[in-house]
């Protein structure tokens, strides 16, 4: 009789190990009429049984897959034994951000992506337990402040206080640099504040990671857009700054060119993320920006902008909130988990439709917009295959408000004061890859206004690299060789 | 936060408020704009900056009471605070010697033209200042203009101070009296498009200071977007002047209509809230 029981026993354990513990979440019909956040997170107990699922792996490929180099085994040893504190402090050790990252990380193509047990079931949620970790820390207020270390007398100046800027300035502040971090808009965060909704990153979140850093020195100026109101070779140059790293993001909101985009209703992602997130329009009139609550939806793409502009649509209280997208589901490039949460929420997804005209109703407003039905074809540079209009196909859709969320360009607000700065034909920054230089000495780019609209974490990639670069980069400048000449000749 | 150094009412609904602001100060030239923002729940606003003062550290702008932020700022006094005064914003006007430059400003751009006026006088041009309004009680800065314009036209509406009509009527005058090198009207998008179609037939190039809605003033959400000869541009980081004759007028009309309802409503929702008032609820 025993025999029989032990191979069931086995199946069951190999079963726990192969699915990870859900996450709990708010009901998806629930959610799509609030800004609060989705998933509720882990409980203690929760992190721990997941956390146990991890085999500790000789070889961890989790490591590798994450751009900041998180010590990933490392800190789920440490949830094993109930050290909640002590793993949120080995993640800080590495990202500054742990309560936004493990949120918005697209961990399937990364750190879970590399996951041992991801090859036989699902990997160990290694999001999940980043931001439970960073969520409970908080929670229990032991936010520890590290020991201030020794000044250099060396000035920094950053530009841009979203993630890639943040994450540099925390890894400069801490080498004993002094640290000036400029902002164009009046809240700090960059796209965290702007352009992910209240429902992926609560903006209290946000604003407890920008006090930490605030905490440990850096110097935040807000309402300041520089390259009007300073300029780089004036703060190099005037107000004794010894280097400066720009982290803008690519802010150049790309619309699509077709008769009647100009009609009211129309709002390119950016603008319609912006009022919701940034400016609160979603509580009109308690907050003074307006938006307009579309009955009928449309968001044009397929990435996370995308999904984020399509959910607050829902949110704010339309009947129909569609995606328009040209391709077909394989080839959208957002997150895994957004496209389910989209889809949970009720929102329509038109797959293989591209807009070829928005209709007017005649008083300036949208009330529909033409569409043609395509198929994919050869593919094109970016890889994918190439969406191709079927002619006669012609079909349209009775829309109030239409989103184009095609992606952003570098927006040459700040490029343009800088004629000596390299920019590439599309107007991104030149800048190295492992150091982020750029071809002006003493100024270093990273983010998305070098690579194009990327992720939150690829920004705190290039700052992390970018700090290293500047730490070096510092040192050498000053240098002072005379005595070492005087020595030698003597 | 941005400390209120001075906020008056100059002729009724018009008023200037003069902002601490001085990296701003520094750095403001002729045409260009703030983006302001009253408290932590208020709307990002574009204000024409009129005038500074870089020893005192000070920027001016003048506006007219419109709607809820605008009445907001008009209860401002001096020592209080704004959450935001971001600039200097826009491109500035093309400032040299044209020759003659007639300026013709119209409600708050009365306050608008004076640092172009300034200016283009310093640049050795001869300047025509043409300002207008509903009625003479409405006119403001006329000694300030008048000290900096070889010529100042008062123009009412009713004629109760200077010339009666319409601004457009002055500008045809002049331009058939003499030669004119440059035209910049800044004004109520009426007043602009109308001064800019009167100028049509002389070829004479009209720059005129759109304003459309704005959210953040640095060319990332594209509201401001204007039809310009056939072409999208962004106001705020294209403009804010455009010539005046490419532009496309219905567009920009229609445009800034889109929030009218939600505008109206904030609006009533201020004015109505602004003096509570303590009414028990039955059976409370």
């Amino acid at each position: 009789m025993e025999e029989k029981m032990e191979p069931k026993k086995e199946e069951k354990e190999e079963k726990k190990i192969k699915k990870r513990v859900k996450m709990r979440e708010q009901d998806p019909l629930e959610r799509g009429r609030n800004f609060m956040e989705v998933p509720y997170g882990y409980t203690p107990d929760e992190a721990v049984e997941e956390a146990h699922r991890c085999l500790t792996c000789k070889k961890p490929g989790c490591r590798n897959g994450c751009p900041v180099e998180v010590d990933i085994p490392a800190f789920i040893s440490l949830i094993k034994e109930g050290k909640f504190i002590e793993a949120a402090r080995k993640i800080k050790e590495k990202n500054a951000l742990p309560a936004v990252c493990g949120r918005v990380c697209p961990q399937e193509i990364q750190c879970e992506g590399l996951c041992l047990l991801g090859k036989k079931g699902e990997p160990v949620a290694i999001g999940t337990l980043e931001r439970f970790v960073a969520d409970y820390e908080a929670e229990k207020g032991e936010i520890q402040i590290p020991e201030k270390p020794r000044p250099t007398g060396r000035k920094v100046v950053i530009i841009g206080s979203g993630p890639g800027g943040l994450t540099c300035a925390s890894d400069l502040i801490q080498s004993g640099h002094q640290v000036t971090l400029f902002e164009a808009l009046h809240k700090p965060g960059g796209v965290l504040i702007y352009g992910i909704p209240e429902f992926r990153v609560p903006k209290l979140i946000v604003q407890r990671e920008v006090e930490y850093i605030k905490k440990l020195g850096v110097e935040l100026v807000l309402n300041a857009v520089i390259g009007k109101l300073h300029t780089i070779d004036e703060l190099l140059n005037d107000q004794g700054y010894d280097a400066c790293f720009i982290c803008i993001g690519a802010g150049l909101p790309m619309f699509m060119g077709i008769p009647g985009e100009n009609l009211n209703g129309i709002y390119s992602a950016n603008e319609f993320l912006t009022r919701a997130n940034l400016m609160k329009a979603y509580l009109f009139p308690e907050y003074d920006t307006p938006i307009k609550r579309g009955k009928k939806v449309a968001v044009f793409g397929g990435g996370n902008v995308a999904m984020d502009s399509a959910r607050v649509a829902l949110r704010l209280g339309a009947e129909k909130s569609y995606i328009i997208y040209r391709r077909s589901e394989a080839e959208m490039p957002a997150r895994k988990a957004e496209v389910h949460h989209a889809k949970e929420e009720g929102i329509e997804f038109v797959f293989l439709t591209n807009p070829t005209r928005f209709i007017d109703d005649g008083r300036g407003n949208v009330c529909g917009v033409e569409c043609l039905k395509m198929e994919l074809g050869e593919p094109d540079e970016s890889g994918r295959r190439r969406p191709i209009p079927i002619k006669g196909s012609e079909f349209q859709i009775g829309i109030d408000v239409a989103i184009p969320a095609l992606g952003t360009r570098a927006n040459p607000l700040l490029t343009k004061t800088m004629p000596d700065l390299k920019l590439n034909k599309r107007g991104y920054i030149v800048a190295e890859e492992g150091t982020g230089m750029t071809s002006k000495p003493g100024v270093f780019a990273g983010g998305d206004i070098v690579t194009g609209a990327a992720t939150v974490i690829s920004a705190m990639g290039a700052g992390r690299r970018a700090s290293n670069a500047i730490n070096e980069y510092l040192k050498w400048k000053f240098w002072d060789v005379s005595n070492l000449t005087k020595q030698l000749t003597v | 936060m941005y400390k209120i150094l001075a906020r008056q009412m100059l002729v009724p609904n018009m008023h200037l408020l003069k902002v601490y602001s001085p990296d701003i100060a520094r750095k403001a030239k002729p045409g260009n704009f703030v983006l302001l923002i009253p408290d932590e729940n208020g709307e990002r606003i574009p204000l024409t900056i009129s005038d500074w003062d870089i020893e005192e550290g000070s920027v001016t702008s003048i506006f007219m009471e419109v709607g809820a932020t605008t009445c907001k700022l008009a209860q401002l006094k001096a020592g209080d605070s704004i959450m935001a005064h971001v600039g200097p914003l826009g491109l500035p006007t093309e400032i040299k010697n044209f020759g003659t430059v007639v300026c013709a400003g119209g409600c708050y751009g009365i306050g608008g033209i004076y640092p172009i006026v300034k200016a283009l006088k310093d640049a050795g041009n001869q300047v025509i200042s043409v300002i207008e309004a509903r009625s003479s009680f409405l006119i403001y800065w006329e000694d300030k203009l008048k000290s900096v314009s070889d010529q100042l036209y008062i123009v009412t509406r009713d004629g109760s101070r200077g010339i009666k009509g319409h601004v457009t009527y002055v500008l045809e005058k002049i331009l058939k009296e003499k030669k004119v090198d440059r035209v910049i009207a800044i004004g109520c998008t009426y007043m602009m498009m109308l001064s800019a179609e009167s100028t049509r037939p002389f070829e004479v190039k009209t720059m005129v200071s759109l304003n459309p809605i704005m959210l953040d003033g640095t060319g990332m959400c594209g509201v401001c977007r204007v039809s310009v000869g056939g072409e999208t541009r962004f106001t705020c980081v294209e403009g804010p002047e455009f010539d005046g004759h490419k532009v496309d007028w219905n567009d920009l009309f229609a445009r800034k209509e889109v929030y009218i309802t939600e505008e109206r409503e904030a609006l009533r929702m201020h004015e109505c809230w602004s003096y509570p008032v303590n009414i028990p609820v039955e059976g409370s």
